[in-house]
């Protein structure tokens, strides 16, 4: 770790730390939201129950699954999960209200359990679900919360430390909620690394009633439009990836990083800018605002490496950049670099890697 | 209609620098934006509003100098422009800045009629939280639809609204209330090049500025950073990798020298990349 910068200005009240109140004392164990979707769970769920089990042995609690869905096998199945996971209990509440995700009835159902039974770490996936969820959930109990960490530990007096990108990403901060409970923090997927899965069979699980009728619900979904298979990026969980910055200069030179991508059967994804700017829509953003990557390859071309794109994709294996200035903080984190106009080098990578791996698509179709 | 938007001044992070040597943002010379995802907020506010008639306000709370981007807002045929300020707001966390948003939202409808809609952006680019939206809903009990990609339709009379809400691998079609908060997906629509008119009004308005005490708010330890329950420790700058990328030469045929550069490192993606080529 670096030294922290300027003390920030909340350091001096930090340091005086009040001892909790004596009805926080109450909240113990370590929690986490298990997101699911129509019976899908997301797995930022088991990431994050692998991150929550250090924690959770960290100050020798219990660890446990929170699992809100409707009444049905899909969810039993999802509880099941959370255990092989290494959740030590979950929660349950389980109601065919709940079977489509919205904030009100969602919100009602974790503020209760939270109510009633009192947590001192909760965790969230940094998904549109979390971030909708979490912020009505931490605003109705009037506690801390931490987006988006990149990093979470807890301190010697086992207090959570959640650290996250700031200013853009140019620093890092690592925050505390001392004096509220419960410790709130949501992750986005793929920060964290999965945990192995064990099979394990079906622990303790409590159940809370949900409490509510239709009619209490404001909002009704009409209908869930799937995305179509086709256009979804697979971003996050791609081998390889090939991605393209300001440096490209024009939105048609985004070509050539499809182009590029389409002969490597690799994923092709951008940085900030390019989303801003509309050349490239958001689902294929990179960063802390975009997906988090964990590629063997990663490929940057005219990417010039700001801590936003960067914590996107330090858990790639192998980066290889290609950027004109030479000065650029992409050099800094990747392995590879060629200081050189994207735009030129790229048509000629690419019909190399045609000309090297096609052989073998003709020795598989003769076959 | 009356439509609120709340939104944020920022510095355009694609200009932040942090000093080598002391790892302090160089905030000098950097230029302040309207938060870029505010401006589908105020584009969407200010459709509907030709649509069904009525006025946009805009909120920011912030230092004075975010008097710019209101003068911004305002030149694009916004109506109203409030400005939060006070020393007691600084240092806020989310928790905080929806207690002072908020209090002033509720200052506003009281004022100039309550809003049927208060929009927001998707997230700011500086704080990346996403969580002031869903804030404000709850503490004014407002029903909230966040990741909006599309208003489907509004019925005023009727009082309600039909949108498409990005979720996790697909698309919610929702019905609900008015009145309700939306934070609004960048890329929905662009933002108008304002009348010559607007831009002449917009540098002769008189912004209505806040304080604290004027915005109503009755318990000041909610604001700022006293409010606050997260607790800024410790900033520090991201740690360098030891080594820094090896820098090659790649002579006159590119794209073959750079293939060898990477298999002679990384043998075993050869193999990879041609599996995956195949199209596994």
């Amino acid at each position: 770790m670096s030294e922290p910068t300027k003390a920030p200005a909340a350091a001096g009240r930090a340091a005086t730390k009040k001892a909790l109140p004596e009805h926080l004392k109450a909240y113990k164990h370590v929690w986490v939201f298990v997101e699911q979707e129509r019976g899908q769970a997301h797995p930022v769920s088991w990431e994050l129950l692998g991150a929550g089990r250090v924690l959770a042995d960290k100050l020798g609690v219990d660890l446990a699954a929170v699992v809100v869905g409707a009444k049905n096998e899909q969810t039993q199945s999802v509880v099941h999960e959370a255990f092989c996971y290494g959740a030590d209990l979950a929660y349950l509440v389980a109601d065919d209200l709940l079977k489509d995700y919205r904030n009100e009835s969602y919100t009602k159902a974790l503020t209760d359990l939270v109510n009633v039974y009192k947590p001192e770490i909760l965790l969230l996936g940094a998904t549109t679900l979390g971030r909708d969820l979490a912020g009505s959930v931490a605003t109705t109990l009037l506690t801390g919360l931490t987006a988006d960490c990149t990093e979470l530990d807890v301190d010697a007096e086992g207090s959570l430390a959640a650290t996250r990108p700031t200013f853009g990403g140019s620093l890092l901060c690592t925050i505390f909620t001392l004096n509220y409970r419960p410790q709130m923090a949501t992750v986005r997927p793929r920060v964290m690394p999965m945990p192995e899965r064990v099979e394990k069979l079906v622990g303790r699980v409590i159940e809370h009633p949900l409490g509510l009728v239709e009619d209490d619900i404001v909002t009704k979904v009409l209908a869930f439009l799937p995305d179509r298979e086709s256009s979804k990026s697979n971003l996050a969980f791609a081998d390889v990836v090939v991605a393209g910055g300001l440096g490209l200069g024009s939105p048609e030179n985004f070509q050539l990083i499809r182009q590029l991508a389409s002969v490597l059967g690799a994923e092709y994804g951008c940085s900030r800018p390019l989303v801003q700017k509309g050349w490239v829509s958001s689902d294929r953003q990179i960063g802390q605002t975009g997906k988090t990557i964990r590629p063997k390859l990663y490929i940057a071309a005219g990417i010039s490496g700001a801590i936003q794109h960067r914590v996107g994709v330090e858990g790639a294996d192998y980066i290889l950049a290609i950027n004109t200035d030479k000065n650029a903080p992409i050099f800094d984190f990747a392995h590879l670099g060629v200081v050189s106009d994207a735009v030129r080098l790229l048509p000629t990578l690419t019909e190399a890697f045609t000309k090297r791996l096609s052989p073998h698509q003709r020795d598989r179709l003769a076959s | 209609m009356h439509i609120v938007v709340c939104m944020k001044q920022v510095p355009d992070s694609a200009q932040i620098r942090v000093h080598p040597v002391t790892n302090t943002i160089m905030r000098q010379g950097v230029p302040t934006i309207i938060n870029p995802y505010d401006l589908f907020a105020i584009e969407e506010a200010l459709r509907l509003r030709d649509t069904f008639g009525g006025e946009v306000t805009v909120l920011t709370m912030g230092p004075p100098s975010a008097e710019d981007s209101l003068r911004k807002a305002l030149s694009f045929g916004v109506d109203r422009a409030v400005l939060l300020t006070d020393r007691f707001f600084a240092g806020a966390d989310t928790l905080a800045t929806t207690y002072a948003l908020a209090t002033a939202l509720k200052k506003i409808g009281a004022e100039f009629g309550p809003p049927d809609i208060v929009f927001t952006g998707k997230q700011t680019i500086d704080g990346d939280t996403a969580q002031v939206g869903p804030g404000v809903a709850k503490r004014l009990g407002l029903i909230q639809l966040t990741y909006v990609s599309r208003i489907n339709s509004v019925d005023a009379d009727k009082r309600l609204i039909e949108v498409e809400r990005r979720a996790e691998g697909g698309v919610q079609q929702l019905q609900s209330r008015l009145p309700c908060l939306i934070t609004i997906l960048e890329g929905v629509n662009e933002i108008r090049v304002g009348s010559l008119m607007d831009a002449l009004k917009a540098a002769r308005a008189t912004l209505i500025k806040w304080s604290a005490q004027d915005a109503g708010v009755e318990d000041i330890t909610k604001c700022g950073l006293r409010g606050s329950p997260t607790i800024v420790k410790k900033v520090f700058a991201p740690q360098p990798r030891a080594q820094k990328a090896e820098l090659i030469e790649l002579g006159d045929n590119p794209g073959e020298a750079l293939i060898d550069a990477l298999f002679q490192r990384q043998p075993k993606l050869e193999g990879e990349l041609e599996k995956l080529a195949r199209g596994y």
